[in-house]
């Protein structure tokens, strides 16, 4: 292990952007994520990498889109105003297969909301937020080296699976400072670019996938002519009205992450093989989750936790064994049960499945989880 | 061990900076769990501002401190709203012209001027952190001084050094000669 620091979790995810390569970041800042950006201004250009300081929020998605192109590692990273305002590049990144990372750093909504407080309630956004059928990967973390590790594994993913990932981290951990352990160089695995074989000045297929399904880049300008279009399109590039084509690639696009859905799924699990009561969160409500848990195991009561790290494509396999025993599953998130309807959907008994939730700006406390439970089991408030 | 602090009082007195060379002395130089997070309205300048450190050999989940064993409080609003919470044989530091605690709790009282004498000594209140700093350390021991220093030295440019170490020696020194005429616990 490496040299150790007591940074925020923004600091971790500049880190841990540098650590997957990135060596293009564009962005306008916008609290709880500014301290990204800071990071970045600062880091990249020692790596020989640039920053950009966009006019805003559009602009910046749309230059990440170009730089990655362009053969770079790219990142931006935004909150709640600026993630909706990007939703139309990040569907055009998702249609042109651009692989590029997103940081939501949720803080209260709707519109400007709360700035300096905490919420969860990009959840659905960050899978529907650009329209169309599509599926999109979304990653969460719990704490300062979850962020540095789960950066990694966002660029990973956008990497081997040419696609927007989100990074949907929230006020809580974006600020909170804890230590940060850089791991050693190759300590973290780190997926590199895959480029095509075809030689220069010869035909290529942007868009023709190998048998494993990745589809080999070709940087911009690097001497290969293609076109990358918003529109549907065949293996050229170029769009297409032929139904053959359209459908291909919807089916494409969207089974490329969704029959990964185990193999993207990344958790952590705390007391889970004798619990009755099996708590689902994430992101910073996963703290106050796993001290309720703690707190109770430490009076001799079944609690455990499933912390969900990927939760789109949302790994309802992994939930239904993981909640398989379980006499109440309880979703601590800070919405109105955003994450709550998938967990139910993937469930045997979704009767048994409650939601815990906190919309008032505060982090969810164990008090709230532990007052939840003692209502659902009939004893009051 | 566990130590739960909280340090509170209005944007711009440095509460926040405050926290973290705490968290981050315990953390990186005497090898601590350490975990400090804040929160502060929208404005650049003023509105109320808490910032949470919670220090321990034991992992922390839930970051926030509900019942600080330690508090600070800078202005009399962030007195009238955290004084009730603290813990039983807490410690309350506070700044006896700033603040006038109306709530009797089962806790050391611990107030005396520092604003003014960091006018008095600087002209400018912006070390009045570092100085509250200092006389927190010489009261609790939550860190040593020199772990402070480090992260003091680390955080700062050099010009400002001197004047830090002169504000931390200052807090000490006033948290000193109250102990003198005061029993603690």
């Amino acid at each position: 292990m490496g040299e150790s620091m007591f940074v925020q979790g923004n600091e971790a995810c500049a880190r841990g952007a540098l650590y997957a390569n990135l060596r293009f970041f564009a962005g306008y800042p916008i609290t709880p994520s500014t301290e990204i950006a800071e990071s970045l201004a600062e880091l990249l250009p020692t790596v020989g990498g640039k920053f950009v300081q966009m006019e805003d929020e559009i602009s910046s998605m749309c230059a990440i889109c170009g730089a990655s192109l362009a053969g770079l590692k790219v990142m931006t990273a935004t909150s709640g105003p600026g993630f909706s305002l990007k939703q139309e590049a990040i569907g055009y990144a998702v249609m042109a297969e651009i692989p590029c990372v997103i940081v939501d750093a949720q803080r209260g909504g709707p519109s400007t909301g709360l700035p300096t407080e905490v919420s969860q309630g990009d959840v659905m956004q960050a899978r529907w937020g650009a329209h169309g059928d599509h599926s999109i990967i979304a990653l969460t973390a719990s704490s300062v080296q979850d962020v540095f590790e789960i950066t990694v594994e966002a660029f990973n993913m956008a990497e081997t699976l040419r696609t927007p990932v989100v990074l949907l981290l929230d006020a809580e951990i974006c600020h909170m400072r804890e230590r940060l352990t850089i791991p050693d160089p190759g300590e973290l695995h780190v997926v590199e670019r895959l480029y095509t074989e075809v030689k220069p000045g010869v035909a290529y297929h942007p868009y023709l996938p190998r048998e494993d399904g990745r589809l080999p880049i070709s940087n911009f300008g690097d001497g290969h002519r293609f076109n990358v279009t918003g529109l549907h399109h065949d293996i050229w590039g170029f769009p297409t009205q032929n139904p053959d084509s359209i459908e291909y690639l919807n089916r494409h696009l969207y089974d490329k992450i969704e029959n990964r859905t185990n193999s993207l799924a990344r958790w952590k699990e705390y007391y889970l093989d004798d619990a009755d009561i099996v708590l689902i969160s994430y992101g910073s409500a996963a703290r106050s989750a796993l001290q309720h848990v703690f707190d109770r195991r430490l009076r001799g009561e079944r609690l455990g936790l499933l912390e969900l790290q990927t939760i789109w494509p949302f790994p309802a396999d992994l939930v239904r064994k993981k909640t398989a025993h379980a006499r109440r599953v309880i979703v601590a998130e800070m919405n109105m049960g955003q994450l709550c309807s998938q967990v139910k959907t993937a469930v045997e008994h979704p009767e048994r499945v409650f939601l815990a939730n906190r919309i008032d700006g505060r982090l969810i406390t164990p008090e709230n989880i532990a007052r939840c439970i003692r209502l659902i089991d009939g004893r009051g408030f | 061990m566990i130590n739960r602090i909280l340090l509170s009082g209005s944007g711009g007195q440095g509460v926040i900076t405050m926290a973290i060379l705490l968290a981050q002395a315990a953390c990186l130089y005497e090898g601590h769990n350490a975990i400090q997070s804040q929160s502060y309205g929208p404005e650049a300048r003023g509105g109320a501002t808490r910032s949470d450190v919670i220090i321990s050999d034991e992992p922390i989940y839930y970051p926030k401190v509900q019942h600080p064993n330690i508090l600070v409080a800078l202005t009399n609003e962030a007195s009238a709203k955290y004084l009730k919470f603290i813990r039983p044989n807490g410690i309350f530091l506070f700044d006896s012209d700033l603040v006038q605690p109306s709530t009797k709790m089962d806790a050391d009282y611990v107030g005396f001027p520092m604003y003014k004498p960091v006018m008095e000594r600087f002209g400018k209140p912006q070390a009045l952190n570092i100085c509250v700093l200092g006389a927190l350390l010489e009261l609790t021991h939550v860190t040593s001084f020199d772990s402070i220093r480090q992260c003091l030295k680390a955080r700062f440019r050099p010009a400002f050094h001197q004047a830090n170490e002169d504000a931390l020696h200052l807090g000490q020194d006033l948290a000193a000669s109250w102990k003198g005429t005061h029993r603690l616990g």
